[in-house]
């Protein structure tokens, strides 16, 4: 009942218009793991515990230093000296007490040489400023488990994201521009009973200019089709002409004048869309193609049971199409007329749905799984969703560090551009390694710049060499990341605390696209890229 | 990212030794006290200004909402009820040693130039356009010209941000030499409304219903007497919610819900807490650009959206020739002498670029001052009424009479030139 609203539904009132109930609800049952509590990790962190993930767990082996206080907005000068994963967990747990905050004060390192299982139980894991080694080390633990990892860092002014998941599925994409499904080239046999009922030439003036855009382009469809052998209009002047074709039929006042119908505006406008031939995305074709999809199996997840239940549709009740979505969009219509075509669309969306779920039944029996195991409520979703279903894979941190698996054609062509965001990553690797080989950081005191940038040089020359990449990185560039001197201003690192922490939601929530599977930021010149490696 | 608006103040020199510690600007001084191969061609790298912002005055007219919790990060449940800008001064002058934020619960438009004129750069996370045009108006009169020429240190540069759902924008406008708010104004698509007669007679939407609730029902039965709707009441909006399941059941429509019904009174944009950090946080590396001069600011529109992925886009969004804001040309209104007043007031209010409120026109005639029309005083409002009737000719302007309007989309008056077209 609406007025005993709950407080949690009052406070998170403005993100559950993003991600429903449903969406909060597989948040609220999350447990994310960060590791390392510099200014970019409280700041992910923070953008969690505010929309209310049910626990985090801060891993962190490092003593709070002056210095990170001076850029942690979790931290304070009385934190100096303690733990810092204990130091940041009793700040960020402020933010909101319906979180479980936990921390553990040790290092990812002795983790993974003690007990690497203790990682199994999160959600997902966010590992932030991670040294080369530990970082695949973790990586390859994850990747065992299958437990997301999500991997960041500022560097300068510098932001750097990476996904690693093996297989993740989103029915509920919420495209921002979705084409309506609307049928008009392959008009449905309810769809066309029903605009048996209008007669568009014998109707009086007020039905006639009440009448949805939708029957009005299907009504004139059919008469152009016995018209013109069956083809309906493909090019620019065809199409024109079928705009024509509307426009005659506005009713003309006693003078011959054109009345102002705006429902036959509509239809006129909308022409060019409706006749977009209905036909399955390309997506959702290559889901059909995949292995997960024709070899089921009782570990097949529901995800792609119902997509083979919908390939079993589309082969079958949807003669080539996927189950109607049954939405239509606003137009201006009477109320009945509009509802009662909104209902021809919903009806047979309910209709293909049902089928749908037989072979849902079908295919659960068929590995011996009862027919309950997916709700109908669960199928209903991902009909609606058919058009939108999207399967995000990133390679393994192995593969992409591989020097047989390297990406080299990503990071050539990009590279192509000197200025490219690539050399950003390339410089992070060149640093990593710089690392590995002095214990620190190039450019962290004044006096050792100059020579550091030699050394970093020599790091950024083995790099290219070892993985065999013919590509020139300016000096600018060698110079610049010396320059930083591993710093994290807090600026950077917030921007990554909020990119990081909404891919984390569309992870945990499996709503929205994640992006995949390098994300580089740059704040000199506030650009970005999405990088494939 | 709170909606409140920050104007800020860097003070130099003058460091506060004692609230420092060890190794505090470790992660700042870098980019300081070093050249470097980006960095801006007029930058002089020093240890001097390594004080951090040490004083910061918010404006905020809001008090804090429990629906602000899910993402304003500096309030909490205790906060309820106090003004935004008090809390948010509280929280980080505690939290920043050696910080002065100076809270003020007013609106922008409480304070004049001579407040504005102190700062050195102002950033804003309003949350309406007209907010935004006010407040780049107000600096754009604080800019001086000597023999048409823009004097430097006249402009306050102005950051703004603007986040809805997972998309934002900010951007960096240097008043009298880049793009202002005004010359972008049709980047900000007008805000559409359901036409009246799909409301009282033709609803198709759950929306329609709650807004024929809304706009029809509740003048007309006065629920809790003669008060306005207030949409932070939810007894307002259970009543409405009510009242719109009822036509729609009407009318066989489905899908009117309490969430929707307080989604379409309040006119409420989702948000949520990590947008919103991005966009503050580009907003504040923009801040720290300029205040240091250590690299080139965003030229000058950034845009983000995190939908599918991650996108941005960075472009220079251009200065419009004839801005009604920023460029000093005087509009031109052309209009035949036969037209009547009511057609220039349509166009002032219509037209994308200019897209005025409730502007209240008035002239010289014979050396005194003319009211030709003003709605937001009601006697003024039903004496000058008639005039909108009456032809530019009848009210005795001539070819290229100049027009002053005011509007709530800015702090000056935006002067006008009557074109007769006939």
């Amino acid at each position: 009942m609406a007025a005993t609203r709950t407080s949690k539904e009052q406070k998170y009132d403005r993100q559950l218009r993003l991600w429903g109930d449903h969406g909060q609800e597989t948040l609220e049952n999350a447990h994310v793991c960060l590791i390392n509590a510099t200014a970019t990790g409280t700041e992910i962190l923070k953008n969690l515990v505010l929309p209310g993930i049910g626990a985090f767990t801060v891993v962190d082996g490092h003593t709070v230093t002056g210095e990170d206080v001076g850029n942690n907005f979790f931290l304070c000068n009385n934190s100096i000296g303690k733990n810092r994963a204990q130091a940041a967990t009793e700040l960020l747990q402020e933010l909101n007490s319906d979180v479980s905050g936990n921390f553990v004060e040790e290092s990812p390192d002795k983790l993974l040489d003690n007990d690497p299982e203790f990682f199994h139980r999160f959600s997902i894991v966010i590992g932030v400023h991670l040294p080369e080694s530990t970082c695949l080390r973790l990586g390859s633990v994850l990747w065992s488990a299958s437990v997301p990892f999500l991997v960041c860092k500022t560097y300068g002014l510098i932001g750097y994201m990476r996904l690693v998941v093996r297989e993740h599925t989103v029915i509920e994409s919420h495209p921002d521009n979705a084409l309506e499904d609307l049928r008009l080239d392959k008009p449905f046999g309810e769809f066309k009973n029903h605009i048996q009922s209008y007669d568009l030439d014998n109707m009086d003036k007020k039905d006639h200019s009440h009448t949805p855009w939708i029957i009005i382009v299907a009504k004139y469809l059919e008469k152009w089709l016995s018209e013109h052998n069956g083809q309906a209009p493909k090019n620019y002047k065809e199409k024109e002409a079928f705009r024509q074709f509307i426009r005659e039929g506005i009713l003309k006042n006693e003078n011959g004048v054109p009345e102002d119908e705006e429902n036959f505006e509509e239809a006129i406008k909308n022409v060019n869309t409706a006749l977009n031939p209905t036909k399955i995305p390309s997506t959702v074709e290559d889901l059909f193609n995949s292995e997960q999809c024709n070899n089921i199996t009782s570990q097949s997840t529901a995800f792609w049971v119902m997509l083979r239940a919908i390939k079993e549709f589309v082969h079958n009740e949807g003669n080539g199409s996927l189950p109607l979505r049954g939405t239509i969009p606003d137009m201006i219509a009477d109320s009945q007329k509009f509802v009662n075509l909104q209902n021809v669309y919903r009806t047979k969306a309910m209709q293909d749905a049902k089928a749908v779920l037989k072979h849902v039944e079908c295919l659960l029996k068929s590995v011996g799984k009862p027919p309950e195991s997916i709700s109908e409520n669960d199928i209903k979703l991902f009909c609606k969703n058919a058009s939108f279903l999207r399967v995000v894979r990133c390679r393994s941190l192995a593969e992409e560090y591989s020097v047989d698996s390297v990406n080299k054609d990503e990071i050539t062509s990009c590279m192509d551009s000197p200025d490219s965001e690539m050399v950003f990553y390339l410089m992070l690797r060149a640093v990593d390694r710089f690392f590995q080989q002095h214990s620190r950081y190039p450019g962290i005191y004044n006096y050792q710049v100059e020579e550091d940038i030699s050394k970093l040089k020599l790091c950024v020359n083995s790099l290219l060499q070892e993985y065999s990449l013919n590509i020139n990185i300016k000096d600018d560039y060698i110079h610049e990341f010396c320059r930083y001197g591993a710093a994290e201003p807090h600026t950077v690192a917030a921007f990554l605390g909020g990119s990081a922490a909404q891919e984390a939601i569309k992870i945990i929530s499996h709503q929205f696209v994640p992006f995949s599977n390098t994300f580089i930021y740059n704040a000199m010149s506030q650009t970005s890229a999405t990088l494939n490696l | 990212m709170a909606d409140a608006e920050e104007p800020m103040a860097v003070d130099g020199g003058h460091r506060n030794s004692g609230c420092d510690w060890d190794g505090r600007w470790n992660h700042v001084r870098k980019f300081l006290e070093r050249p470097g191969p980006f960095t801006h061609p007029d930058f002089e790298p020093s240890t001097e200004a390594l004080s951090g912002f040490r004083l910061i005055h918010v404006v905020d007219m809001d008090t804090i909402d429990v629906s602000n919790l899910n993402r304003q990060f500096l309030f909490r449940p205790k906060d309820v009820g106090r003004p935004k800008a008090e809390v948010a001064a509280d929280f980080v002058n505690s939290r920043i040693p050696g910080c002065k934020v100076v809270p003020h619960f007013k609106k922008i438009q409480d304070f004049d130039e001579s407040f504005y004129r102190q700062f050195h750069i102002i950033v804003c996370g309003l949350d309406s356009i007209i907010a935004r045009r006010w407040m780049n108006g107000m600096l754009i009169s604080l800019l001086s010209y000597e023999d048409g020429i823009l004097d430097p240190s006249s402009i306050i540069p102005l950051i703004d941000g603007g986040t809805e759902g997972f998309k934002g924008n900010a951007r960096v406008i240097l008043p009298g030499m880049t793009a202002c708010i005004d010359c972008t104004l049709e980047l900000y698509p007008p805000q559409i409304n359901f036409p009246m007669c799909t409301i009282a007679s033709m609803p198709r939407l759950p929306e329609h219903c709650i807004e024929y609730a809304r706009i029809l029902q509740w003048p007309k039965e006065k629920p809790f007497g003669d008060t306005s709707v207030d949409g932070d009441n939810p007894e307002h909006i259970q009543w409405m919610f009510e009242r719109a399941q009822e036509r729609a059941s009407e009318f066989n429509i489905t899908g009117v819900t309490y969430r929707l019904t307080q989604g379409v009174v309040k006119r409420i944009i989702p948000a949520v807490a990590s947008t919103n950090a991005v966009i503050a946080a580009a907003c504040a590396t923009e801040v720290f650009k300029i205040a240091t001069s250590a690299y080139i600011p965003l030229n000058n529109y950034l845009v983000f959206n995190d939908v599918d992925g991650l996108y941005t886009y960075t472009f220079e969004a251009e200065r419009k020739e004839n801005c009604s804001a920023c460029s000093l040309v005087p509009q031109d209104l052309q209009f035949p002498s036969s037209a009547k007043l009511q057609e220039v007031l349509e166009y002032l209010t219509e037209n994308a670029a200019l897209q005025m409120k409730s502007p209240a026109i008035t002239t010289t005639l014979e050396g005194k001052n003319k009211t030709l029309y003003l709605q937001s005083v009601k006697s003024i409002e039903e004496r000058t009424r008639p005039n909108l009737c009456k032809t530019l000719k009848e009210l005795g302007l001539s070819d290229g009479q100049e027009l002053a309007v005011a509007d709530v989309t800015t702090p000056q008056t935006v002067l006008f030139k009557l074109n007769f077209t006939a």
